[in-house]
């Protein structure tokens, strides 16, 4: 093949393999009607508010306390996914029992079962007259219906992401260092702490994430066993649909926008996550 | 220290799940059963008793009562409805999907990276707002509405604008999944068939395809779920028409907010069990073709 002056100012590279044009002239027109232009809609749509316009939206006081619970309470949520995600990622990796493979098959559920259907299971099962629920009635505890109910439906949402996207790693771990560091004399604990954990840091941040920003949109799930009380257990989401049934497009475009803004941010340090981990640990 | 190591090799001869050789390289006996249990007590909390109320409250009053949720024509048509939505969604994202990894996996070309990160992008996006955008280009007064209502289509509150915001939701699943699978493959194989003389459309089916079909069933199935159970965006744009615009989880809902349990959770059920099977078939493909399924060992 006769390669042309300098390959890199080429739009693409040569190749014998055929549909170039076809495939990516398809994929593009695809992704521009079914993707790109109803979002940038949403785009100009937010703009013809215009910066003050999005900010009255998002100071209002409903609309702040729904986007206050939202983000608190995902951050909440992904933490906790995030502890109890790496206990699980841990012991289905390093673990031999019986059940283990189906304990890892059962962590995928919530990436399957539809969300309306995890949201009535959910709020049946911690309503003050359910199974979990009941329980914790007797000490005091009021799940569904309050704040705490969506912490448990993001939760539910979140933890597939923080098992799965830390049990590769762990399953990669080389065991010739934790040996090296037992003979020299490190404790269990502290090969655990400063030997295993810091190179899975990164993909526990990106798990952490992900379920944040999972939780923050997620709506299915969350209004059965919200209760949905104004001020108190109204989520974001919830909100847009109200606003939409109002026909208020500007407002519900307004709150959408700024979900989008945040969790791009979120998205974005995510990526920051990986690049520095690449550079710091020699892998994403 | 040291009685962590004797600790640890007295449990690599009892235990006979452990190596010898590996014995300083796991917890003590007693902290793997309280991390087992943790981990299993934690499952058990959030998914496994959630999946298990369902079939329970559908069945509460027995199977009459749970069989009779499915003879209702509004059940009836929301099973119909779902069927047909995953019937366009799910062949458009496949053909998507096979495209738009062909032509990112097999060629080099600028924009690579921004046009995988833009596929991607309907995964970041909350379910309202992926309904909420779709509602503002087609309906009565978004951006296409004033043709729409002169030409007398209705998009949203339709079947259309079920079925877009169905393809939106599930727009990545087989892209992301394919382009890395179809990446690592190369384009050796396609070379040698294309010099051999096969045209490009018969290296495709019986070179290319045959490599990436695990692969393809794999999301093909993900998406499926997917876009059966969608809620929040489906919600948006349907607008609750029973009978005519009402998909399953919709009709969940509709079901559920009328204190009608039993019927709610014998529809809900039903997706359930789709959830079901869409995970034993998913871990017996990665049990079985992991290596055809995704780049590399796993993920990452």
């Amino acid at each position: 093949m006769v390669e042309p002056v300098n390959p890199r100012l080429r739009f693409r590279q040569r190749s014998v393999i055929p549909g170039f044009g076809l495939t990516l002239g398809y994929t593009l027109t695809c992704l521009g009607l079914v993707v790109l232009l109803p979002l940038a809609t949403l785009v100009v749509k937010a703009s013809g508010l215009g910066f003050s316009g999005i900010w009255d939206v998002a100071t209002d006081p409903r609309v702040a306390s729904a986007l206050r619970v939202s983000f608190g309470v995902s951050l909440l949520a992904a933490l906790t996914a995030s502890v109890f995600g790496g206990i699980v990622a841990w012991v289905l990796t390093r673990y031999d029992f019986p059940g283990r493979k189906l304990a890892d098959a059962v962590v995928d559920l919530p990436f399957a079962l539809p969300t309306a259907v995890a949201g009535i299971a959910l709020a049946s099962l911690y309503a003050p007259n359910g199974l979990v629920g009941a329980q914790l009635a007797k000490i005091g505890i009021e799940a569904a219906y309050t704040p705490a109910g969506i912490f448990i439906a993001m939760v539910f949402i979140g933890l597939p992401f923080a098992v799965r996207t830390v049990q590769p790693l762990i399953a990669e771990i080389d065991k010739e260092v934790e040996e090296a560091s037992a003979i020299l004399g490190a404790s269990r604990i502290t090969t655990l702490l400063r030997v295993v954990l810091p190179p899975l840091i990164p993909a526990v941040l990106t798990g952490f994430a992900l379920a944040f920003a999972r939780g923050v949109g997620e709506y299915g799930s969350i209004i059965f066993i919200a209760g949905n009380l104004p001020y108190v257990s109204e989520i974001a989401p919830l909100l847009i649909v109200i606003k939409l049934s109002e026909f208020d497009y500007a407002g519900a475009s307004a709150i959408a926008v700024i979900m989008l803004g945040i969790s791009f941010v979120t998205l974005l340090a995510i990526n920051l996550i990986q690049a520095w981990s690449r550079r710091r640990f020699g892998y994403v | 220290m040291s009685e962590a190591l004797t600790q640890g090799s007295g449990a690599g001869v009892r235990d006979e799940t452990q190596r010898s050789p590996a014995s300083v390289v796991t917890e003590r006996r007693v902290v793997r059963w309280l991390l087992i249990a943790v981990a299993l007590t934690f499952l058990a909390l959030f998914l496994v008793l959630p999946l298990l109320t369902v079939f329970a409250q559908a069945l509460a009053k027995g199977w009459g009562a749970y069989l009779a949720a499915f003879s209702e024509p509004d059940a009836r048509a929301a099973i119909r409805l779902t069927l047909l939505v995953a019937a366009i969604a799910v062949p458009f994202n496949l053909v998507f999907g096979v495209a738009a990894s062909w032509a990112i996996a097999k060629f080099e070309f600028r924009g690579k990276n921004l046009l995988v990160t833009l596929i991607d992008l309907p995964f970041s996006v909350s379910p309202v707002v992926s309904g909420l955008i779709y509602v503002l280009v087609f309906g009565s007064r978004g951006l296409f509405g004033p043709f729409l209502v002169e030409h007398d289509i209705q998009i949203i509150f339709a079947v259309p604008g079920i079925v877009l915001a169905t393809i939106f939701v599930t727009f990545p699943f087989v892209a992301r999944q394919l382009i890395p699978l179809m990446q690592e493959q190369g384009t050796a194989e396609e070379e040698a068939a294309l010099t051999l003389g096969a045209s490009g459309w018969h290296a495709f089916w019986t070179v290319t395809l045959p490599n990436i079909r695990w692969g393809l069933l794999y999301s093909v199935l993900l998406c499926n779920a997917r876009a059966m159970g969608e809620f929040g965006a489906v919600s948006v744009v349907s607008g609750h028409i029973r009978g005519l615009t009402n998909t399953l989880p919709l009709h969940v809902e509709i079901l559920y907010n009328e204190y009608n349990f039993v019927a709610a959770f014998a529809v809900a059920s039903l997706l359930a069990g789709l959830a079901l099977v869409t995970l034993a078939v998913k871990s017996v493909l990665e049990w079985r073709y992991a290596d055809d399924i995704a780049a590399g060992a796993r993920r990452h």
